[in-house]
């Protein structure tokens, strides 16, 4: 049944929204802490087990799966109703910041191959 | 024109659909026409929704963008907080664990690396700018992870959506860099083989710029850029308004 894949779906939303906010009210913030992240790490665990089999196999996956494809229309939908107008004026500020992450994560690449590579081969040498 | 209207506003979220369907399907029409497929659909897609949003906010002076045109209300509830989690958490859906493991260590430092430095450089270029409440220095750094990744945080912490839009308007223009950018910069990066496409994949993160980039460059190391980038927005949403959050709290 399709409607269990979305059970699951929303019962690990629910329980990491949850987790968030209790730990936003034990860290003293006023923030839900990591919801969304906790979430997806629940549902990766239950897709990953053999408990849940029955939740994620056959329909009810595509349950699931039907959200999945619809994270980018939505992600469209959630830029559309922002408030560009006020954000204009930071608009460089915007392009800065993307620029400046994309060439500092290039510029990575090769240090951090490196590093892993080196430590593969120890590995196999012991 | 009334009758219309009542139809639009009894529907709104079934118009939504309607017209973001549209908007994608123009998108991913520019895409193929304009760029060849260089610039994935997807970024076409959210770009025009920060300029309908621009435009939106403008005739109506409202602050949700679009969703304050009475006909387009709809998107307001379609690109919400609680639909868009809901359809974030589901893209864990599927993945494996098993992956993890082949990515190996230089995968998985990759993605922490790839997480963390994109957030210091956009909360950096943030500060540069003048901004020094911490939500606001959060979220921007976030959008610099990627696009999604700043408005989860965002809301998580209350954000304004001005600086939202700043966060998401940040992780695009990485997102489209990242797909533009890579096959000029592939073989200076070494960017060649399996092992250097996971790392790039989970240093980028930017899934729909990672696969693009590296179509670009070498369809075979598609899968393998791919694989470790899903696990990078994940990785954001659960730093991002946690441990990223108070260290920028205790540094302001």
């Amino acid at each position: 049944m399709i409607v269990y894949g979305v059970a699951l779906l929303s019962a690990c939303l629910i329980l990491g929204m949850l987790l968030g906010e209790a730990l936003g009210v034990a860290l003293n913030v006023e923030a839900n802490v990591g919801g969304v992240g906790i979430a997806m790490l629940f549902l990766v665990l239950a897709s990953n087990s053999d408990k849940f089999k029955s939740l994620v196999d056959g329909a009810s996956g595509a349950g699931i799966q039907f959200w999945s494809a619809m994270y980018i229309p939505i992600v469209v939908a959630m830029a559309a109703r922002q408030n560009v107008v006020a954000a204009f004026e930071g608009g460089m500020l915007a392009v800065v910041a993307g620029v400046a992450a994309v060439i500092v994560s290039f510029a990575l690449v090769p240090v951090i191959s490196k590093i892993g590579g080196s430590k593969v081969s120890i590995e196999e040498k012991q | 024109m009334e009758i219309l209207e009542t139809v639009f506003v009894r529907n709104s979220l079934v118009v939504a659909f309607a017209v973001i369907g549209i908007t994608i399907w123009l998108s991913y029409f520019l895409a193929d026409r304009l760029t060849n497929g260089r610039i994935h659909g997807s970024a076409i897609a959210i770009a025009l929704g920060l300029i309908a949003a621009y435009f939106g906010g403008r005739a109506t002076g409202g602050s949700t963008g679009v969703a304050d045109i009475t006909l387009l209300g709809g998107i307001g509830l379609m690109g919400g907080g609680m639909m868009r989690d809901f359809a974030i958490v589901a893209t864990a859906f599927g993945v494996k664990l098993s992956e993890l493991k082949k990515a190996g260590l230089a995968g998985v430092v990759s993605i922490f690396a790839g997480v963390v430095v994109s957030f210091i450089v956009g909360a950096v270029v943030a500060v540069l700018y003048g901004y020094t409440d911490p939500v606001t220095v959060t979220t921007i750094g976030a959008g610099a992870v990627t696009y999604i990744v700043g408005p989860v945080t965002g809301s998580a912490l209350g954000a304004e959506s001005d600086i939202i839009a700043l966060s998401v308007a940040a992780g695009l223009i990485k997102s489209i860099l990242v797909m533009i950018g890579t096959p000029l910069v592939a073989k200076s990066i070494g960017l060649d083989n399996p092992q250097s496409a996971m790392v790039f994949g989970g240093l980028m993160g930017t899934t729909s710029g990672v696969a693009a980039g590296l179509a670009a460059t070498d369809p075979k190391l598609v899968p393998y850029g791919a694989m470790t980038a899903t696990f990078y927005t994940g990785v954001g949403c659960l730093l991002g308004p946690s441990i990223l959050f108070f260290i920028v709290n205790a540094v302001l």
